[in-house]
């Protein structure tokens, strides 16, 4: 059996891509992808974890809960894709581009 | 005071005299306008008569008690400590003599000006004045205290100012008379001022204003120092005046402060030198006015009040003296101003002048008696002559429209003048009678002549009243008069011989004035157009006249020498009220006196009436710097001018410029003041606020705004700044919780 460590790890290098990802990449999709990329590697740190903490086949509350939570998690990407769209079209609809460095209107 | 057996006394009825007048005042202020000409007169006139009936009622009351004084108590006025002073009417014989005077001349002279003011524009105002007058005559009179005299005194006073002015359109360049007004009004309250240092004197003195107490402490005073003195006149020599050694003056000191005080007052109503400036210019009155208020009541006020005051003034010999000379004076350059005037009204208010001088020298010697005498005799012929000067004013004005109006056609003038008389009349009056167009004078004697003709009744009561006023017998002016002089050669001494020497020669040029007056304006030719048109006043006016003829006439009879049967009336009913020195009848002085009246009549025959002047010279001019400076009056009002007026303008500009204008308001206020806050406040704006304050707040917000710039620059609007941020912030947050806590 794989090691719970190891998918924390790959958890963590898929994080980090979508930090990344967020952090230096223009084209909102791209940005908005590697914020799903972020949500899933969460995902798989709770299910990896939720994993490591089931004891034989009883109903255990910390690993049930990881299990739940990831549920939750992707209702709320759900959710969150569907406003992140509608703002990419409406940001599109304005200036004919998705890139995020032209939306800028806060700079002081 | 005086417990009276009947039940109901006549002398309670005293207040009402004072309650009509003031409600005609108040009816004619309310409804007098709308009332008009010549209801408003006829108001008036009722209310005045009115108040006669209750004077005459006071007389008989007298009568029916005996001559008892009675006070009437109407209410406190005054109550402060020691001080008390209430409304009260004293009614003895001394103020119901002036009552009646008062109100009975008062009411002619409103009947008389309800024709004189025939469609005046201020028809009823006048009216008002008038009731007004007679309301403070009669409190300056029936007062039981100073301070009610007082009241009067000033209510008067203001009166007298108010109807100076009356026409205070009119006169030199639209404001001659409103200055005339007002000169009164400033000489008045130079006497004023002398009369309430007297009543303050007074009050310091004996502790009450009223009449019955202070008369009372300055008898008993009076008796107690002769007591102290009298019996051994010797050993009292050295220490001369005991009491005055303490520190407190004598009586006598007080009393001569107090009298000379008193006289100011006097000089000031009574028109006496130096104060007499004022009457000949109250003369732009209308002239019922200068009858009523210039002639026969209010300028008789001082002499009132020094009869009143009599107590006082035996206590004080030296101002007895000074008195008496003042007004001996004032008769003699009086009496010769008015030899030198040519307007009627002004001739005649220089004889006021000199013939108050005549009753002051008697009050002043002691003859109260002979003083009232002649106030009441002049109030008589005097008011005659002044109304009858109205109607010659009147007559010789509406000459001058007549004559202007048909100028030329002689023949349908004189039908004109009598069908449409009253319109003549009416229109002369509105444009008021005295002082009008600047090139015709109507008062001006030059522009008269010859007048006996056309206003005959007018030239009958007028020659009456000059010879009451020139002092021959039998006429009222006579024995008044002779009455005076007997008293100043009975007073003998070296100032009663001054007096009687003054008084005489003054009596010599009434005599000559009032002869050339009525030689001038009745006699002779006419000189003028006006004069031959001049037309008799109406009967409202001629009756009154008539009325204060009779009264010229008879007035004599009020107090004849004691040897005739009746006589010494007025002096009987005086001694109720007054010490009493009856003087008797002296044969020398009347007969030098009638001398001196005859003497002064037939030379103004001489120089006017034998050759009637037909030109506009009067032939006294041949008398060159003489007639100038007797027609100049003696340049007084010029020496007042120059010794008083110019230095106090002077002072009053020095004050005004210097003192206010460049010391208080340039140096003090600008410079100190002004220039002492600028300073400050530059001071506190550029040091204090700039310097300090703004220094700070501004250090303060460059500070915040240098910061604020600084921290601007995190913003950068790109979303993964931001996004780095919350990365950052979350990278913390869980440092923190791994490695610190």
């Amino acid at each position: 059996m794989v090691p719970t460590s190891y998918y924390i790890l790959l958890s963590a290098i898929l994080f980090t891509i979508g930090v990344v990802g967020v952090l230096v990449r223009r084209n909102a999709i791209i940005v908005f992808m590697s914020v799903e990329l972020m949500l899933n590697s969460a995902n798989l740190a709770f299910v990896a974890f939720a994993r490591a903490f089931q004891t034989g086949n009883a109903v255990n509350a910390a690993a049930m809960s990881g299990q739940v939570f990831v549920f939750f998690v992707l209702t709320v990407a759900a959710a969150e894709v569907a406003v992140g769209l509608a703002l990419i079209v409406a940001i599109f609809k304005n200036k004919h581009s998705i890139d995020v460095d032209q939306v800028h209107q806060l700079k002081g | 005071m005086h417990d009276s057996s009947t039940a109901f006394s006549l002398s309670a009825l005293v207040p009402l005299i004072v309650v009509f007048p003031l409600f005609g005042v108040i009816l004619n202020m309310l409804v007098g306008k709308r009332l008009g000409d010549p209801w408003a007169g006829i108001i008036a006139s009722l209310m005045s008569g009115l108040a006669f009936v209750i004077a005459v009622l006071q007389f008989v009351g007298l009568f029916l008690d005996k001559f008892h004084a009675t006070t009437i108590t109407l209410a406190e006025w005054i109550v402060i400590g020691t001080l008390k002073i209430p409304w009260a009417f004293q009614v003895d014989t001394l103020s119901v003599t002036m009552m009646l005077l008062v109100t009975g001349v008062g009411t002619l002279i409103h009947v008389y000006a309800i024709g004189y003011m025939k469609g005046d524009e201020r028809f009823h105002r006048f009216f008002i004045y008038l009731n007004l007058f007679i309301v403070m005559m009669l409190f300056l009179v029936g007062g039981n205290n100073y301070l009610m005299l007082f009241l009067g005194w000033e209510g008067v006073g203001l009166c007298s100012y108010l109807l100076i002015g009356f026409w205070f359109d009119k006169g030199a360049g639209g404001v001659g008379n409103a200055r005339a007004g007002r000169k009164a009004f400033v000489v008045n309250r130079i006497g004023d001022f002398g009369f309430v240092l007297a009543l303050f004197l007074i009050f310091w003195t004996s502790g009450s204003l009223i009449f019955n107490d202070t008369f009372k402490y300055f008898e008993e005073k009076g008796k107690e120092e002769s007591k102290v003195t009298a019996p051994a006149p010797a050993a009292a020599m050295p220490e001369a005046k005991p009491e005055g050694e303490g520190g407190a003056p004598s009586l006598e000191t007080i009393a001569t402060a107090i009298t000379l005080l008193l006289l100011v007052g006097a000089a000031g109503k009574s028109a006496q030198i130096p104060l007499f400036i004022w009457l000949p210019d109250a003369m732009a009155g209308p002239t019922p006015v200068s009858a009523l208020i210039h002639a026969a009541t209010m300028v008789t006020a001082g002499i009132y009040m020094i009869v009143r005051s009599n107590v006082i003034f035996h206590l004080a010999p030296t101002s007895q003296m000074v008195v008496a000379l003042i007004g001996a004076s004032t008769a003699f350059l009086a009496g010769t101003i008015a030899m030198g005037q040519f307007d009627i009204k002004r001739v005649l208010a220089y004889s006021t002048i000199s013939q108050l001088g005549f009753m002051i020298a008697a009050a002043g010697m002691g003859a109260y008696v002979a003083a009232m005498f002649h106030l009441l005799t002049h109030a008589f012929f005097k008011a005659l002559l002044f109304l009858s000067s109205g109607s010659v004013i009147h007559g010789v004005e509406h000459g001058h429209h007549a004559s202007h109006a048909h100028g030329g056609h002689d023949h349908q003038d004189a039908h004109a003048q009598d069908a449409h008389g009253g319109h003549h009349v009416a229109h002369a009056s509105a444009a008021s009678p005295d002082h009008q167009a600047e090139s015709f004078d109507p008062q001006d004697m030059r522009n008269m002549g010859g007048l006996r003709k056309q206003m005959n009744v007018t030239f009958w009561v007028y020659l009456i009243g000059a010879i009451a006023l020139a002092g021959v017998f039998p006429f009222a002016g006579f024995w008044s008069k002779d009455e005076i002089l007997a008293s100043a050669m009975a007073k003998g001494q070296w100032y009663g011989l001054t007096v009687y020497a003054l008084l005489s020669v003054a009596a010599f040029f009434t005599a000559f004035y009032m002869g050339r007056q009525v030689f001038m304006v009745f006699f002779g030719g006419e000189r003028t157009d006006a004069a031959k048109h001049a037309q008799e006043s109406s009967w409202v006016m001629l009756t009154p006249l008539v009325i204060l003829a009779v009264l010229s006439v008879i007035g004599g009879a009020l107090n004849l020498p004691k040897f005739i049967p009746g006589g010494e009336a007025l002096g009987t009913w005086i001694e109720h009220s007054v010490e009493v020195q009856a003087v008797d009848f002296n044969l020398t002085v009347a007969l030098i006196s009638t001398g001196v009246g005859l003497f002064g009549i037939f030379l103004s025959y001489l120089v006017y009436g034998r050759s009637p002047m037909m030109t506009m010279t009067d032939p006294l001019e041949r008398l060159g710097f003489v007639f100038r400076f007797l027609n100049g009056k003696w340049y007084v009002d010029e020496l007042y001018q120059a010794i008083i007026i110019r230095p106090i303008e002077g002072f009053a500009s020095f004050a005004a410029f210097a003192l206010d204008w460049d010391l208080w308001h340039d140096f003090f206020h600008d410079t100190i003041i002004a220039g002492g806050f600028r300073w400050f406040s530059g001071f506190l704006a550029t040091f204090v606020d700039k310097g300090i304050v703004d220094r700070f707040f501004d250090g303060l917000g460059g500070f915040v705004r240098e910061t604020a710039l600084n921290f601007r620059e995190m913003q950068t609007g790109y979303v993964r700044n931001y996004a780095l941020m919350v990365l950052l912030g979350v990278v913390a947050v869980l440092g923190y919780f791994l490695f610190v806590r």
